[in-house]
């Protein structure tokens, strides 16, 4: 008998976001999305730069997340994200103005920049924008 | 012979001193409180991770990686975090006392030092240690940068063999009234001190599926697993040292009161005695008269 439910717990190092019972949830995985249901095989996987949604009861709001770490078991998944907010907290101008700085950063041909850094800086903040975006678009009652 | 006059100043002065304890004492339990929170904070992470690197490290036979290799410890890199003020009792002191006990324990090695805090640093430098890097101004409020870049600094060193050990000497908070002054070995990672580190689930032997190989795992947890050891290290010490600041406070707003009461008590016989003498004066005086 599979279990309905699978706790789902997400811990930044500075405190613990989201602990809830989800019926689904999609991961951005380090090699792409993966959608997890109640019973999954036990996994483990490095996390990219992405969006987190997952539902249970009702549907909740989704996170943005920058690298880690997931676990998953068929009761619980247990995401160690460096850094992840949920959609209300995220600062949209900031985001929006991380954006600029960072394309601009890309866009100038200094050979001394950090590319990688810079194209990180450039995802995150796409990622922020993309997660307040679909937030806000939900409409109120379904959360 | 003091005064009256004299008495009412010294007095006053002291009861200055006393507001300054006193508001002192109540910004340190207001800091203690939010050092005490962000450590709670941070413990549900490592927690899981430490949960997460041991059943990977139990996943991989013969764990490979820069951060466990071992090596005739000749360099050895000291990790010192103090207080960044005084005015804290014996807080920074002790602290240094146990640093200098580990650096004569390792005289005969190559000793550096990265100094957390101003009142180490200081004194660090003045007694002429080899400073690598120096973190002042950070232990106020952790950030999260700042842990990475300690650690990311020192991991770094050590993965490229410029240091063969690191050890972190802070005080780990225990209650208001003490704190316990802590060495840990912070590099290289003890794949033992992991495994024993946390009381765990009994699904440490769960066959996972790896998405990526368990190797290239362990090469992105451990520097997690050290930053994490480097985060509680600076929320302990940082709790600590507002424990020992308002500690030392309040004694202090504690004999500010004793030293008024005493005062007081010294000028009313001052003043009593004056009234006597006057007294006896008038009375001598009318009897002479009369």
């Amino acid at each position: 008998m599979l279990p309905e439910f699978m706790e789902l717990v997400i811990v930044t190092p500075t405190r613990q976001l989201v602990r809830t019972r989800a019926r689904e949830t999609t991961l951005p995985g380090a090699n792409g999305y993966l959608g997890v249901l109640p019973g999954h095989a036990p996994l483990m996987t490095e996390l990219g730069i992405g969006e987190l949604t997952s539902r249970g009861e009702t549907q909740t709001e989704p996170l943005s997340v920058v690298r880690g770490f997931a676990e998953v078991l068929p009761d619980r998944i247990t995401v160690l994200a460096e850094t992840a907010e949920l959609a209300a907290e995220i600062d949209l101008e900031r985001a929006e103005a991380a954006k600029a700085r960072a394309e601009k950063r890309l866009a100038a041909h200094d050979p001394n920049i950090d590319w990688d850094r810079a194209g990180v800086a450039l995802q995150r903040a796409l990622i922020r924008i993309q997660v307040v975006r679909k937030y806000r678009g939900v409409p109120a009652n379904s959360h | 012979m003091p005064t009256l006059l004299d008495f009412r100043r010294r007095i006053r002065s002291v009861k200055n001193t006393q507001q300054i304890t006193r508001a002192m004492k109540f910004v340190a339990a207001a800091r203690l409180r939010r050092a005490q929170e962000a450590a709670l904070a941070a413990r549900p992470y490592a927690k899981e991770l430490i949960r997460v690197l041991r059943s990977t490290i139990s996943r991989i036979a013969e764990p490979q990686h820069p951060l466990l290799e071992r090596r005739p410890e000749e360099k050895v890199l000291a990790l010192v975090l103090t207080g960044e003020r005084g005015l804290a009792g014996a807080f920074n002191t002790n602290l240094l006392r146990r640093a200098n006990e580990f650096f004569r324990a390792n005289k005969d090695r190559k000793l550096s030092v990265i100094p957390v805090g101003k009142k180490g640093r200081d004194a660090l430098r003045k007694a002429g240690f080899n400073l690598i890097a120096e973190y002042i101004n950070v232990l106020a409020r952790v950030e999260f940068g700042t842990v990475r870049e300690i650690s990311n600094l020192v991991t770094d060193l050590y993965a490229k063999a410029q240091i063969d050990s690191v050890y972190i000497i802070f005080s780990e908070f225990k209650t208001v009234m003490s704190a316990n002054l802590t060495v840990e070995k912070l590099l290289p990672v003890d794949p033992e001190q992991v495994q024993e580190g946390i009381e765990g689930r009994a699904d440490s032997q769960v066959d996972y599926i790896y998405e990526q190989p368990a190797e290239l795992l362990l090469d992105r947890l451990l520097p997690r697993y050290v930053e994490s050891q480097v985060q509680r290290a600076m929320l302990e010490s940082s709790a600590a040292e507002h424990a020992a600041r308002m500690t030392a406070m309040e004694s202090a707003t504690k004999n500010a009161g004793d030293v008024i009461e005493a005062l007081t008590l010294h000028m009313n016989k001052v003043r009593q005695a004056a009234i006597t003498k006057e007294i006896i004066e008038i009375v001598s005086g009318a009897s002479s008269t009369a």
